[in-house]
């Protein structure tokens, strides 16, 4: 292969594997930013994805299949909030737990309802979120260096990556520029203020949790009916964490994320491509480096040795009136 | 606010309160059972036949408590310093080649009971040294340890499928791990200990490694309440701010009690590999880290609890395996759930129920 | 100033109460501010100024009582109701998002529409006028945790006219300013004053009150004992009023026979967490034999002082040396090696684990020593033995050493940390609020075990906010105000000159 079509290449992969991983961070931005630890990004991914593929068998509608992913992310959300917020329960753990609950539900349901190991069945074309060509696409493939990158790396994408694009600058304006990030912002960084100005802090919370659990739904749908066809045991494979990661790496800002994402997603499509070939004067370089390579920068990071991250500062804490 | 401060008898505290919300636990875990079209009656009855209805059931059994028991201490002794140690799974996998590389160098020449020794020193040495950059990180510079934790059960993933694919392969083989230790580098199985109680242990991995478990029980038990760095430990736990006032070292206690923790994690390894599978292999701690996390918040971080809880969970996962069997609707999977549903209620949930429980407790202290 | 009787008041509470737990908070608590006035309330940490403010503030309900606010009868379930009844809190630890700007920490809760854009223009425009009005200039753009803490209390009374407050109240607002921001602040409540604005400023600095106020109310331990008018009061009075514990302590004792000195304090300077400082270029000596007393009122530098030589608080500047040995760089552990015993000021956060059982309380922070345990284990029969005889010597009650600490009254808790340090048998033994919330009967009892240290040829350094626990205690008393060391007297110092001294108002 020559070397452009090697980079188009990747760079096309890099894209599609980022898509979840910006959905999920950008789930955690909102839920950490309001104070509310969120490991159980990966549970919640994975059980949207569940559902959506689920609902877009039974319905054949991919938008039916993304709605159902949506609700149940939600539903894990408000556990979520129900243990940390309303009882003040220990964040991490309660992640911990629907993180489990997650991967046994999605494969004892999955069985007990298909029979086929905890997969759902293979969805049909119309029933999933195909890529769409954008228009000029195949009248520009011929042209050097950009046409190619406009054909296999812009366009044939399916709907859900262009809004996971999308998501970034709305995430952004949601955070900054309206009352509502305003508030969210505060009720990270000092709940009392909140609490003084007269805003309810736990309602505010809930809400954010919400807004994490609707942006998990997206992420799972995009797994399970999009990038793939079906439901597979555990197919979120971590991505849950390395979002996690992605979002520290990024200091929880919305554009950094994106910016953490795609190099995370770039790392994954470099080690699937590196998988058996030889790099010349180094050889064969481990695939296992690229697959560590997030984990390490961002352990990196958290030492800091690069700039200083620096986290929502009420993150982790239920919110207890002082006396 | 106001039952918060209400004292309640211990019993009630440690007894009935952590029994209310297991059994919560498993009531929902039967309503997913009844939702799949299953008796959850019946579903239990093959859980308790399949993990204690038989001599070998009983060993496979204790084969997973035996996993559990080293994970929950793991999780348990940073957790009475006051840290929350994610990593025992990749603890555990890290130790599992300090174990392997111990029976690899020495199952020709010796007996294994001259190999224990040193697969008990590399399995605890190798896991310590995956916990020590999280304790320092968290020591010295304030990383949050759960989330280094977190990142470093990936990073060792990646490592030991690296080193198991490129490095401890058998040549010419396919499957990525090392080859079958001699007797001398595997751990004999118990099976005149079931022998003692008229049981025949079959093919159950039951091994000495659950010696060596309830060992570590009595260790960590004496290490937390009865030495001078285990009053440290706790001391900080509770009350950092009572800590600077008696002249604990922070740096210090951290980072030795997450060595301590690492290295029990890291000696899961014995059961599994030198015990059971009598080599390295990919992903063979296979979440027992992570149940050491349901074992530690159950069993209160005290080694008793650790072992019922344990316990508890080494049925399940037997129990599960032999349900799937009988009830082909119910997947073992259903473990994990209840395993998820134990944290959620016994860990995230545990005061819930606890204002309901003051003021029924105030009815009858009044009467 | 003169008050006008016929306007109503602008607050009014009557009968308020209390209960947090078994703390009794607030007692029946009466108080009416008029309008337009300063109303100064003075009392120590702990006799609920604060509490009663955060119920007017609606932080917290009463349990009973009323509230009156413009002689109408209101509940306030929330501080957004106490913002519509146009009550405006400045909080003692600021109520701001340190890395939020000022004009967003203003603006959140009342933020007009959804969308931040045009109402944010509107907001700046109404508080520029703001800060024109009552000379409150600070920088709307800046980010708040780069402000100096003069600057961030601005915002924070920003915020509360920016509400609209017509009643203001004041939680220690000086207790964070240097005295220039300090006198700036009197000079922005004048001009509110003058513009018809209510305030009530809660403080336990004298100097304060009759600097600013129109009225000053006293309260102690939980309820109100004076309502006077600035000008016809003194500071003797209500230093008098608020110190309060007229139960004469008297306590018998010989002269001190003073010996070689065992700690020697050179030219210390202390920071807190923001960078304030607390003690400030402080010098002493303390001596075998003698008992030392540092008076203060409560925030003036005393609690740092103590922590620093303890070794829980790394100094700025300046030597301290124990028993001749300089200390620097020496944990507390190693600090009790050279012979040094703490009574910590607080015993719940720091003397004491109160989920530990009653005998692992008795070695904290001796743990490490060969009497309770060989090696690296603890000999528990040891301890509890050791335990027993504490109990027994100090008449400890329960006389359980299982006895969850928790679970002991403050008394009883406090006996535990006394019993230890002292029966350790120090060089030097520094103490902290010996006798804060303990009963009278085991007052007695603490007080005398100190007296026993000194005549055994210890050196006790004792830092109270009580008057009378430091004048019967004390051979010498240095007086501390504003982190400084303002004098010294002997033990037989009137109280009004101690007492203006702690005012900071004479040498």
């Amino acid at each position: 292969m020559e070397f452009f079509d090697i980079v188009v290449s990747i760079l096309g992969s890099t894209v599609r594997l980022s898509i979840p991983l910006l959905f999920t961070a950008l789930a955690g931005l909102f839920s950490e930013r309001a104070g509310i630890f969120d490991i159980g990004l990966e549970g919640k991914m994975l059980a949207a994805a569940f559902a959506s593929a689920v609902a877009a068998y039974l319905t054949g509608s991919p938008w039916l299949g993304l709605l159902a992913g949506i609700g149940v992310s939600i539903m894990f959300s408000l556990v979520h909030g129900f243990a940390s917020i309303t009882n003040r329960g220990n964040q991490i753990v309660s992640g911990v737990a629907l993180n489990f609950v997650a991967i046994g539900l999605t494969v004892v349901l999955g069985q007990a309802w298909f029979g086929q190991g905890g997969r759902t069945p293979q969805l049909p074309g119309d029933a999933r979120f195909s890529p769409i060509i954008l228009p000029g696409a195949d009248a520009v493939r011929e042209v050097p260096i950009l046409g190619p990158l406009y054909a296999n790396v812009i366009s044939g994408n399916n709907i859900l990556t262009y809004m996971a694009f999308v998501a970034v600058p709305i995430a952004w304006w949601v955070l900054f520029r309206t009352r509502f990030g305003l508030r969210l912002r505060a009720v990270g960084e000092n709940p009392g203020a909140v609490d003084t100005a007269g805003i309810s802090v736990s309602w505010m919370r809930y809400r954010a949790v919400i807004v994490a659990g609707f942006l998990c739904g997206f992420s799972g749908t995009y797994l399970a009916i999009a990038q793939s066809a079906a439901f597979i045991n555990n197919m979120s494979a971590g991505k849950g964490y390395i979002a996690l990661a992605a979002l520290i790496f990024a200091k929880w800002k919305p554009v950094p994320v994106m910016f953490a994402c795609l190099l995370f997603g770039f790392l994954d499509a470099v080690a699937n491509f590196m998988q058996g070939k030889s790099v010349p004067l180094i050889g064969e370089v481990p695939v296992q480096i690229f697959q560590a390579l997030p984990y390490i920068l961002t352990c990196i990071l958290l030492a800091g040795f690069i700039g200083v991250a620096r986290a929502p500062k009420a993150g982790g804490a239920p919110y207890v009136k002082e006396r | 606010m106001t039952t918060a401060s209400v004292p309640l008898p211990n019993w009630i505290t440690y007894g009935l309160i952590p029994l209310m919300n297991l059994m919560l636990a498993f009531f929902l875990s039967g309503l997913v059972v009844w939702s799949i079209g299953e008796s959850p009656w019946e579903a239990l009855k093959f859980l308790i036949q399949g993990s204690l209805g038989r001599g070998d059931a009983i060993g496979f059994t204790l084969f997973y408590t035996t996993s559990f028991i080293f994970t929950g201490l793991s999780v348990a002794v940073a957790f009475h310093a006051g840290l929350f140690n994610i990593g025992s799974e990749g603890q555990a996998y890290v130790g599992g080649l300090g174990a392997a590389l111990a029976a690899l160098a020495l199952d020709r020449y010796v007996p294994w009971y001259v190999t224990m020794p040193f697969a008990i020193a590399g399995a605890a040495i190798f896991g310590a040294a995956w916990a020590l950059i999280p304790a320092w990180l968290q020591a010295k510079r304030g990383s949050h340890i759960v989330i280094t934790t977190i990142m470093f059960n990936f990073i060792a993933a990646a490592l030991m499928v690296y080193l198991l694919v490129n490095v401890l392969i058998v040549p010419g083989k396919m499957a990525p791990e090392t080859r079958t230790f001699l007797e001398g580098g595997q751990l004999p199985k118990l099976d005149w200990l079931m022998a003692l109680f008229g049981l025949d242990l079959g093919p159950a991995p039951f091994n000495v490694s659950f010696l060596i478990a309830l060992v570590m029980c009595y260790l960590v038990w004496l290490l937390i309440w009865r030495t001078k760095f285990g009053y440290e430990m706790r001391t900080l736990g509770i009350s950092p701010s009572a800590a600077i006032y008696a002249g604990v070292p922070y740096v210090r206690t951290v980072i030795i009690a997450m060595l301590i923790s690492g290295g029990l994690a890291g000696m899961m390894a014995l059961n599994a590999v030198n015990g059971a599978a009598a080599r390295l292999q990919v992903e063979f701690v296979a979440g027992a880290g992570f149940v050491g996390i349901a074992v530690s918040l159950m069993g209160r971080s005290h080694p008793v609890g650790i072992i019922l809880a344990a316990l508890l969970f080494g049925i399940l996962y037997q129990g599960g395996a032999d349900l799937s069997f009988e009830m082909p609707t119910i997947t073992r999977d259903m473990i994990v759930v209840i395993q998820g549903l134990v944290i959620l209620f016994a860990g995230a949930l545990e005061h819930m129920l606890r204002p309901a429980v003051v003021r029924i407790y105030q009815q009858f202290a009044k009467a | 100033m003169s008050l006008d009787p016929s306007t109503v008041p602008a607050i009014e509470l009557v009968g308020i109460d209390k209960k947090f737990g078994p703390v009794h908070a607030n007692k029946n608590i009466n108080l009416t501010v008029a309008k337009g006035t300063i109303h100064g309330i003075i009392g120590e940490n702990g006799a609920g100024k604060s509490t009663l403010m955060s119920i007017l503030y609606g932080f917290y309900q009463a349990d009973q009582g009323q509230i009156h606010i413009h002689g109408k009868q209101t509940v306030i379930r929330d501080s957004q109701a106490a913002i519509s009844l146009g009550i405006g809190m400045v909080h003692q630890h600021f109520m701001l998002v340190e890395n939020f700007t000022v004009l967003e920490n203003i603006i959140l809760g009342v933020e007009g529409g959804m969308l931040l854009g045009r109402d944010t223009d509107r907001a700046r425009a109404k508080l520029q006028q703001l800060q024109k009005d009552y000379g409150l200039d600070v920088d709307l753009d800046a980010i708040i945790e780069e402000l100096p803490v003069g600057r961030q209390q601005r915002v924070e009374i920003l915020k509360a006219l920016y509400r609209g407050a017509d009643i203001l109240i004041l939680d220690e607002p000086t207790g964070v300013l240097t005295p220039a921001e300090a006198d700036h602040l009197f000079e922005v409540l004048r001009v509110l004053r003058e513009q018809g604005k209510t305030i009530i400023l809660i403080t336990h600095k004298l100097r304060e009150i009759m600097a600013i106020t129109d009225e000053v109310s006293v309260m102690r331990r939980g309820e109100m004992v004076a309502t006077r008018t600035t000008a016809e009061t003194t500071v003797e009075e209500l230093a008098e009023l608020m110190v309060g514990r007229r139960v004469l302590l008297h306590v018998d004792k010989d002269a001190a026979r003073p010996g070689p000195v065992l700690l020697s304090v050179k030219n210390l300077t202390v920071k807190d967490g923001r960078g304030v400082t607390m003690v400030d270029d402080v010098s002493f000596d303390v001596r075998a034999g003698e008992i030392v007393g540092i008076a203060g009122v409560a925030g003036n530098g005393q609690s740092e002082l103590l922590e620093a030589i303890a070794g829980i608080r790394k100094p700025s500047s300046g030597e301290i040396l124990i028993d001749g040995q300089p200390v620097a760089g020496l944990d507390a552990a190693r600090r009790r090696d050279l012979g040094l015993a703490h009574i910590p000021e607080d015993r719940h956060h720091m003397g004491l684990v109160l989920k530990f059982e009653e005998y692992e309380n008795a070695i904290l922070g001796y743990h490490r020593d060969e009497k309770y345990g060989r090696g690296g284990f603890l000999d528990l029969e040891a301890i509890r033995k050791d335990a027993e005889e504490k109990i027994a010597k100090y008449d400890i009650r329960p006389p359980n050493p299982r006895l969850k600490t928790a679970n002991f009254s403050g008394g009883n808790q406090q006996k535990i940390v006394v019993a230890r340090e002292i029966e350790r048998d120090p060089k030097l033994l520094i103490v902290g609020q010996p006798t804060r919330g303990v009963d009278v009967g085991a007052i007695e009892f603490i007080h005398r075990r100190i007296i026993e240290t000194r005549d055994a040829g210890k050196a006790v350094l004792l830092v109270s906010v009580e008057l009378d626990e430091i004048r019967s205690l004390s051979d010498r008393i240095l007086v501390m105000f504003a982190g400084r060391i303002v004098g010294e007297k002997t033990s037989d110092a009137g109280e009004q000159t101690l007492g203006l001294m702690m005012a900071g108002i004479a040498a």
